[in-house]
Parts: structure tokens; C-alpha cells; sequence
């Protein structure tokens, strides 16, 4: 059978990709969300892996949890994204200096 | 090899290939694509580790919705998508060298006795007529209960503030304010006026019938 350090390594590997996605990526705000949902897939991707190997569900329930949580995350981001876009005609990470002091 | 062994690996490498064509591809929808890609392959992983609801629920909820919604707002904006991409061959050894070392970090801890074969055996395949979406169901509604019902909070969170940031009143649109009607009265809207007479005017001298 498949033991647990394959799925362990897995989501590393995964959730390095990720992080390599936003330094790359850091531009563009679409890349950057989709990068975090890899991110948050990583770390689901453990947490049912161990579930299973330790013969607890509660694991699944916290999957659950985060699979909300990073619904909702994605659609208020998307929505930002939106007025965003809206407002400077762009989604370029470095217009977004209007804050700056 | 056996047959699960070999489905990881495929599954595994389609992840991860995918996964790469999400962060570097040029044109966001196809890094859509390939994130739909890369959680339908998990969701095949987390079949081979017997949580086929969750399986399920990613394809349904994150395919079906999350990345259609991803997909809704990449056409929807008209973006130049080759300015966002300057500094990308910049940043690609640092990244790269990041994202390596973390990766081998994390390998060296996971690899090791602890989390190996022999440490964590496999508990096997669950017996016969075992429902991993009772099981779920169970714990949500009883010990998870509590959470369950903030997680739906957060979503009616989320619904109220995705439709209050996007929702925009066009200004050449009328629109009826029921208030407005209502607290109409009389002296607001009849004005009398005084009318002086006045005479008609005389026909002209050289009209022709």
C-alpha cells in the first residue's frame, strides 16, 4: 500500500510550488489567488492523509472546514478584484499604492 | 507494483505537472484549466485514501463553482496579461530556489522513520458497508456542530459582502424610492397660481381666410 510520507512529501512539494507561483507571479492578482488555492489544496492533502492513517475523521471535518472557508476567501477576493479593476483599470499589484504614506 | 501504487504516481505526476502549468503558463485561463486539473487529480488521491465525500465535494464545489467563478472573472476583465508578466524570468531563480529549498526541507523531515512505512502502517481499506459520508455526517452534527453553523455564517458573510463590493447603481438608470412616493403630498406637488386675464389678441388686418 501507498505509505503516509508519499502524500506528506506531496503536499511539500505542492505547497513549494505554490509559494514559487507567488514570488513568480507577483503581478498579476489571479495568479496570486489561484496560487493560495494550490496552497490551501496542499495542506488539505495532509490533513486527509492523516486522517486516514491515524483512523480519525475529525481530520475530514476540518477539509470541510477549510474547503468553506476558502470559498468564501476566493469569492470576497474575486469581488475586490472587481471593484479593483473597476476603479484603476488595472489589477497590476504595484498600482495599488494608494495608501502609501 | 501494485495497482494503488501505480495510480498515485499517475495521479501525483498529473498534480504536480499541472500545478506547474498553473504558476507559469502565460494566459490566465489556462492556469484555470490547469488548476481544475490539479484538484480533480487530488480529488483521485483522496479516493485512494477512502474520503470519497470530500472527493466529491472538491469536484463539485471547487470545480463546479470556485474555479467557474475564476474563469467568470479572467473573461470578464479585459487585462493586457503581458505587462503583468515582466519580472517573471527575473524572479524565476529566486523563486525557483525557494521553492526547492522548501520543498527539500520539508522531504528530509517527511521521508524520514517517523512518517515512513514502518512508523505509520496503513490502516487498510474500511470494512465492508462502512460509509465515510455517515461517518462525516455524524461528527458534523454532533461533536462539530458548533462550527458547522459558523462555517455557514462565513458563507453568508461572504455572500453579503461579494454582493455589496461588486453591486454598482448606474446613474443614467431611474430608479423608484417607494419612501419618496409615499411621503408625497398635496402642497408638495399642486401649485395654484394666479393667472392674470388677458385679451385676446386682435386678428391680424390683412388675414386671408
Amino acid at each position: 500500500m501507498i505509505p503516509l510520507s508519499h502524500y506528506l512529501v506531496l503536499g511539500a512539494i505542492l505547497f513549494a510550488i505554490a509559494v514559487a507561483g507567488i514570488f513568480l507571479n507577483r503581478k498579476n492578482l489571479i495568479v496570486i489567488l489561484m496560487a493560495i488555492e494550490l496552497m490551501l489544496l496542499s495542506v488539505n492533502m495532509n490533513f486527509v492523509a492523516f486522517s486516514h492513517f491515524l483512523g480519525d475523521p475529525s481530520g475530514q471535518v476540518f477539509v470541510f472546514f477549510i474547503l468553506t472557508v476558502a470559498a468564501a476567501e476566493s469569492a470576497i477576493g474575486l469581488a475586490i478584484l472587481v471593484t479593483l479593476f473597476r476603479n484603476l483599470r488595472s489589477i497590476n499589484v504595484d498600482d495599488l499604492g494608494s495608501l502609501k504614506g | 507494483m501494485n495497482l494503488p501504487l501505480a495510480a498515485f504516481y499517475v495521479a501525483a505526476a498529473v498534480l504536480l505537472l499541472a500545478a506547474l502549468r498553473v504558476i507559469t503558463s502565460r494566459n490566465p485561463v489556462h492556469a484555470a484549466l490547469w488548476l481544475v486539473a490539479a484538484f480533480f487529480s487530488a480529488a483521485c488521491l483522496w479516493l485512494l485514501l477512502y474520503a470519497e465525500f470530500l472527493a466529491i465535494v472538491l469536484v463539485l464545489v471547487y470545480v463546479g463553482a470556485v474555479m467557474v467563478l475564476f474563469l467568470f472573472v479572467v473573461m470578464m476583465l479585459d487585462i493586457s496579461f503581458d505587462k503583468l508578466r515582466e519580472g517573471f524570468w527575473r524572479h524565476l531563480p529566486l523563486a525557483g530556489g525557494i521553492g526547492f529549498l522548501m520543498a527539500l526541507e520539508m522531504a528530509l523531515v517527511l521521508s524520514s522513520r517517523e512518517f515512513g512505512a514502518g512508523a505509520v502502517p496503513s490502516p487498510g481499506a474500511p470494512p465492508a458497508g462502512h460509509s465515510n459520508t455517515k461517518e462525516l455526517g455524524r461528527l458534523i452534527y454532533t461533536d462539530y456542530v458548533f462550527p458547522f453553523e459558523l462555517a455557514a455564517v462565513v458563507l453568508l458573510v461572504a455572500i453579503v459582502a461579494a454582493i455589496a463590493l461588486t453591486l454598482r447603481r448606474r446613474k443614467e438608470t431611474r430608479y423608484q424610492d417607494p419612501a419618496e412616493q409615499l411621503a408625497a403630498t398635496k402642497a408638495g406637488r399642486l401649485k395654484i397660481v394666479k393667472v392674470a386675464p388677458e385679451r385676446p389678441a386682435a386678428p391680424a388686418q390683412d388675414a386671408k381666410p
